[in-house]
């Protein structure tokens, strides 16, 4: 067990490699009620959120999730967050390790009708390809017509199509009674508990970024390799943030890629980079449960070439820049 | 409950050292090590004909979710490496006590290994920790 940003959670129940292989290839489940639920609604939440949020509520439709980012005025990632629109509402997600941050964050940027609600809840991610199954298994929903990236409300449930493994499957919001009956039912039904540990290794297979460590106030989207996220249009639209960013748009200095270690040994946060284009990080690093090697995420100046190399405890290894992802849907597709 | 051999020695920061008939001090990690560390990926081994004196850094463990230094539990020269480590890495995890062991040293003086602890003080260390 660990401290995680003061919730005490398991970093494996049991071999992490094995909840890890479980996710790419049948299902676990994740206990991720540390995570921040915030409730948004009034006439002002859309003008709000378009306000906040680089990428632009404004288009979703009824149940429909959004991945973005908030940025402070100098275009650095104050948080990553999804958001649903529900009937009434929105529905925010923001991280653990960023609640006070990002609460108080948007008090002060609050307008003037509309209210914030943090939403203690459980949160559970069930993940893999037999995922969907086994919900349907553990519970009295007959089917589930949830395409990705959109949710359903069941009850008091809200059951979103989102994950952060690179796998399908859902992420279930509910009341704390029925979270852990859920929990015991999903487990019945021969889903594996996994910790944050395969939690790490799976999105970072997944090439998808962990805030705090890939990115940061002092790094704006455009460097994260999620600029995608970053919605331009309208211009009018005064998201905070973009006048920062539209400084850096023209010629981002740095990129956010994925590395392949050629040499044997484990890449691991804050290893230096050589590259031909000159030094970089990495931002991210473990050993791929799915390739038998060590990848990572690393920031690297942008026209950097491919072959490079990682000094590892003073000693200089081989490495290649690939594109993430690394795995999705249990392929690899690097090589 | 993690396993500790009655018969071995153990340093504090979890290495386990076995005074062989050849006079050669086998080294290794113990049970609640590999536990603690979880799956093992990577082994840095010690280059053969390294001297190190007891609790020098004497090479890295790797599991997926961190690296250890592994320490000399006594002085001596590495005489053997284990390189089936190598390509099985996870042996470290099965057989911490056997097959899993890391290197081995000639100890500059074997009287050094009676400073180690036994299977009932490292339990002690154990159990301090959990």
């Amino acid at each position: 067990m660990v401290d995680f940003a003061g919730w005490m959670m398991p970093v494996n129940y049991g071999s992490q490699i094995e909840e890890h292989m479980a996710v790419r290839t049948a299902a676990g489940v994740f206990d991720v009620s540390h995570m921040t639920i915030v409730d948004i609604d009034g006439p002002d939440a859309e003008a709000f959120l378009r306000k906040v949020i680089a990428n632009d509520v404004s288009a979703l439709v009824e149940y429909q999730a959004l991945y973005g980012v908030a940025l402070n005025a100098h275009g650095g990632i104050l948080d990553d967050l999804i958001v649903y629109r529900l009937p009434k509402g929105y529905r925010c997600v923001v991280n653990a390790s960023t609640r006070e941050k990002m609460l108080d964050w948007f008090e002060a940027q609050a307008m003037t009708n509309m209210r914030i609600e943090h939403k203690p809840q459980i949160m559970l991610a069930v993940q893999g390809p037999e995922a969907v199954s086994k919900l349907l298994a553990s519970t009295d929903l007959a089917t589930l017509d949830i395409k990705p990236f959109f949710a359903a409300s069941h009850g008091d449930w809200l059951i979103g199509r989102t994950g952060y493994t690179g796998e399908d499957g859902v992420e279930v919001m509910l009341p704390v009674d029925q979270g852990i009956a859920l929990w015991h039912a999903l487990l019945e039904s021969g889903v594996k508990p996994a910790g944050l540990g395969a939690r790490d290794t799976l999105r970072l297979e997944a090439g998808l970024n962990l805030y705090g460590q890939d990115m940061d106030e002092t790094t704006s989207p455009l460097i994260s390799n999620i600029g995608w996220t970053v919605a331009w249009e309208p211009a009018e639209r005064a998201f905070i943030g973009r006048y920062a960013l539209q400084g850096e748009r023209a010629g981002p200095a740095q990129k956010l890629t994925g590395m392949l270690l050629e040499d044997k040994g484990v890449l691991r946060h804050d290893q230096p980079v050589q590259t031909d284009a000159g030094p970089g990080v990495v931002t991210s690093g473990t050993y791929s449960p799915t390739l038998q090697r060590s990848i990572g995420l690393v920031r690297v100046p942008v026209g950097a070439g491919a072959e490079c190399s990682v000094d590892i405890r003073g000693a200089l290894k081989k490495a290649r820049l690939v594109r993430p992802p690394f795995v999705r849907k249990g392929k690899i597709l690097v090589n | 409950m993690s396993d500790i051999p009655a018969e071995l020695k153990y340093a504090p920061t979890h290495e386990w050292a076995r005074l062989e008939e050849d006079g050669t001090v086998t080294v290794g990690i113990s049970d609640h090590a590999q536990r603690a560390l979880g799956d093992v990926v990577y082994i840095e081994a010690p280059e053969l004909g390294l001297t190190v004196g007891a609790q020098e850094e004497t090479g890295v463990v790797e599991s997926v979710k961190a690296a250890s230094d592994i320490y000399a539990p006594v002085g001596g020269t590495v005489c053997e490496v284990n390189d089936a480590l190598t390509d099985a890495p996870e042996t470290v995890n099965q057989d911490p006590y056997g097959d899993g062991w890391f290197f081995k040293l000639t100890p500059t003086d074997a009287t050094d290994l009676d400073e180690l602890l036994d299977a009932e003080g490292y339990a002690e260390v154990c159990d301090s920790e959990d």
